[in-house]
């Protein structure tokens, strides 16, 4: 009983402690804890960092200023329903939950409740179909995209031709790493190779059977959708079959620093698909720098700065700002609610022109958003990591993927999901 | 003072047998499900519903279910998660192929399909005992989670594996998906629990509940005053999985609305609530609703302290939570090996001679 009181007591309190007066809520439901906190903790601090810069250098978003609440979720969904029920209150505007699993979970509560998803780079792959999926966007690029963009680079390297040639989808056991299959099996039948998907069960600290099925099997090129412990412990294991480097691609959730680095010079040559820049090289960081870190007000002890989660971080939050600022525009109003958010979301227009005015010229891709894409371009380049100099780079352009494909697995899934919930096409 | 029995006259051993013989326990009983039932409905909001009460409330079931079989019966065992999944995957596919029937009956069936397939798996208990058995209903828990990875039938060929509850009602209430209000959620799993506490308490203190005692204690012992082990532990697995995969349909169903076999029914979740059992008490019903009590409540009323009260930055209350939670299991299993419910027992005969304890 007295345990109760004290829950009661504590509510209580967060609830007469939320701030009542006029800010920009967008909760960050962030992971520092557990087996994927070297993934959460860069992307979590990057997020809250551009918000503060925002808050620092600029007053906010049109003079109001944000807030970003954390909730630690531990990619669990159990916590993820927690925090999300106990950060709604507080007036969110939008959830960037960084899991897959709790982006599912969320989907329909978020959209009864009429505040938006976004879910760059992650989360359902066939949310892009703006028409069943109103509060769900994922631009500017999805898991399909990029298992195109993978499949696309290994063409380019065999001269256009996959015919005879074996692919391997190493996986996290779960809807993260299960969304690209689907893909990959078309793009097999549309291009002849051979392929097959190796799955590791979570967290993946231990991979010995898989990669011995891989020495066994000797697939040509190993494409891997890994994240957390799971993307060290694969490289290594890939140095120690021998496995060659440049044939062994990963998304871009398994191509950051942290991944590479325990692998020593083994690593070399490891590549990943990047949808955003990499490196620090942009005016924006030099002002988060001067603004954040220096002046002790970052989320994290402020190394993290220009990695290549981080960076993810701060693109995401500053599409969600330049959607929030967006939304001020069209309702006129510089408090918006979670309803004008995603009218934001929706009429997004990201020009070069911008980027550049933000700091981030070339960082990411040119694009708008409309009732029908919520995916945008889908544009991807490949990234390549240095050992000895230890950094990514791009080594390829920012090119389209097969959409071809792609669109109508999107239109069938999303369709299926429209017949299951009796969903009525939103655009007009 | 108050609690005591003297005065408290049976005049039947009907009476004298009934759960609750203490008048104050009586009422108090009755009390509490008057607040439950008529109350609480009434202010329960999403937050409270979402983080504290259907989480409580359905892994009570589980807690109920696995105490049955461990408690009572004797019978170790490590699949629990594995049969919620069962429950859970159960419930989808009847929900999705026979919308218009009301979603209790689907929950049930649910219920009744994992109890077919924990007999199924509890077969081995003839054969083995302990550590070995569990091991062998270790092996269920990663069977299972594999078999609703790998058929897509399961999940109805969803690109990601992930099953999603789709809208439905009882006697017209939304119960399941996004629109459900906080108290038909509310509602929906508190009936359950009341209902599985109940055929759990009169289970287990009539002749079935003597017979897995039996078994528990000593089975050649039981044997031989004509207690057929083979029954007795297959009414032991029944029963306790088919509470499980109640309580795994409605994990689903109810309370996420969405889930995939590995992350949510994995071996974490075996131990969670044989945690919950243990830590309640074996061999209790009390303890199965204290234990689940301590195992999700405690967690989410030390977050809300650390980091909504104190501001503490969620990482290192995150792992505060571990620690605390952890060192207060191993206390209370130190000071109390029982579990909470033994705890609660004390408590009570403390009270009877309180004040004059001499």
């Amino acid at each position: 009983m007295k345990m109760k009181k004290l829950a009661a007591a504590a509510v209580a309190t967060l609830m007469v402690g939320a701030p009542a007066m006029a800010e920009l809520v967008f909760p960050s439901l962030s992971y520092r804890t557990g087996p994927f906190a070297a993934g959460g903790i860069p992307y979590a601090d990057g997020y809250a960092d551009y918000f503060t810069l925002l808050n620092e250098r600029d007053g906010g978003i049109g003079g109001v200023k944000v807030s970003v609440p954390e909730c630690e979720t531990a990619y669990n969904t159990e916590k993820g329903v927690e925090c999300y029920e106990s950060t709604k209150g507080m007036g969110a505007l939008l959830y960037n939950p960084l899991s897959t699993g709790i982006t599912y979970q969320l989907i329909p509560k978020a959209t009864a409740d009429d505040i938006p998803l976004y879910t760059p780079g992650y989360g359902r792959t066939s949310a892009a179909n703006g028409n069943v999926f109103s509060h769900v966007f994922n631009f500017p690029a999805n898991y399909w995209n990029g298992a195109s963009a993978a499949v696309n680079y290994v063409l380019s390297l065999n001269n256009g031709s996959l015919e005879g040639k074996k692919i391997t989808l190493l996986h996290f056991n779960g809807a993260y790493g299960k969304e690209p299959i689907p893909t990959l099996t078309k793009l097999a039948e549309k291009h002849g190779f051979e392929f097959n998907a190796i799955p590791v069960d979570y967290p993946g600290q231990e991979q010995k059977s898989q990669w011995l099925q891989i020495r066994r099997e000797k697939p040509d090129y190993v494409l891997f959708w890994g994240w957390g412990v799971m993307n060290q412990v694969a490289i290594q294991e890939a140095a120690n079959i021998r496995f060659p480097m440049e044939n062994f691609i990963g998304v871009w959730w398994s191509g950051a620093e942290h991944d590479v680095t325990p692998a020593g010079a083994a690593a070399n040559g490891y590549k990943a698909v990047a949808f955003h820049g990499v490196g620090s090289d942009y005016p924006v960081f030099d002002d988060i720098q001067k603004y954040v870190v220096d002046s002790g007000k970052a989320a994290g002890n402020g190394t993290n700065v220009g990695t290549v989660i981080y960076n993810r971080g701060v693109y995401a939050a500053m599409l969600v700002a330049e959607a929030a600022r967006k939304a001020q525009e069209i309702h006129g109003t510089a408090d918006i609610t979670s309803s004008m958010m995603r009218d934001g979301l929706e009429q997004l227009e990201i020009t070069d022109a911008r980027m550049k005015e933000l700091g981030m010229e070339g960082f990411g891709p040119a694009f708008s958003v409309s009732c029908e894409n919520h995916g945008g371009p889908g544009t991807a380049a490949i990234s390549q990591w240095d050992a000895s100099a230890g950094k990514w780079s791009l080594i390829t352009e920012f090119a389209p993927s097969d959409m071809d494909v792609i669109q109508p697995l999107i239109d069938a899934d999303s369709a299926a999901y429209a017949a299951e919930n009796n969903i009525a096409p939103q655009c007009k | 003072m108050f609690y005591r029995e003297a005065g408290d006259f049976k005049t039947s051993y009907r009476e004298d047998n009934q759960t609750f013989p203490i008048r104050l326990d009586r009422a108090g009983y009755w009390i509490a499900l008057i607040v439950a039932f008529l109350v609480i409905p009434f202010f329960v909001n999403d937050y409270w519903v979402n983080a504290v009460f259907a989480p409580f409330f359905i892994y009570a079931i589980a807690a109920l279910g696995l105490n049955i079989l461990t408690g009572y019966a004797g019978q170790v065992s490590l699949g629990t998660g594995g049969f919620m999944a069962v429950g859970a995957y159960s419930v989808y596919k009847l929900m999705v192929a026979f919308p218009d029937v009301s979603i209790v009956f689907h929950v049930l069936i649910a219920g009744g399909i994992t109890a077919v397939v924990g007999v199924a798996f509890g077969l081995p208990s003839m054969r083995i005992k302990g550590f070995y058995l569990a091991v062998a209903t270790l092996a269920a828990q990663f069977f299972l989670v594999w078999l609703f990875n790998k058929v897509a039938w399961f999940y109805n060929y969803s690109a990601s594996g992930q099953i999603n509850a789709p809208e439905r009602t009882v006697l017209g209430v939304i119960v399941t998906g996004p629109n459900t209000e906080a108290w038909a959620k509310y509602l929906i799993s508190l009936v359950f629990l009341v209902a599985a506490a109940w055929f759990a308490r009169n289970l287990t203190r009539g002749m079935t509940g003597r017979k897995w005692m039996g078994i528990r204690d000593m089975d050649i012992a039981a044997e031989i005053i004509g207690v057929n082990p083979l029954m007795a532990k297959m009414s032991a697995f029944a029963v306790s999985s088919f509470l499980v995969g109640v309580s795994g349909a409605l994990f689903f169903a109810v309370y996420l609305g969405a889930a995939e076999a590995g992350e949510s029914f994995g071996i974490t979740k075996s131990f969670l609530i044989l945690f919950m059992v243990i830590i309640g008490g074996l061999g209790s019903i009390f303890g199965s609703f204290a234990g689940a009590a301590f195992m999700v409540l405690m967690p989410v009323l030390l977050k809300n302290v650390l980091v909504g009260v104190l501001g503490w930055p969620t990482a290192l209350a995150a792992e505060l939570e571990f620690i605390i939670v952890g060192a207060l299991i191993v206390i209370f299993l130190i000071l109390e090996p029982h579990g909470l419910a033994q705890l609660w027992r004390l408590t009570k005969e403390k009270l009877r001679l309180w004040p004059f304890p001499h």
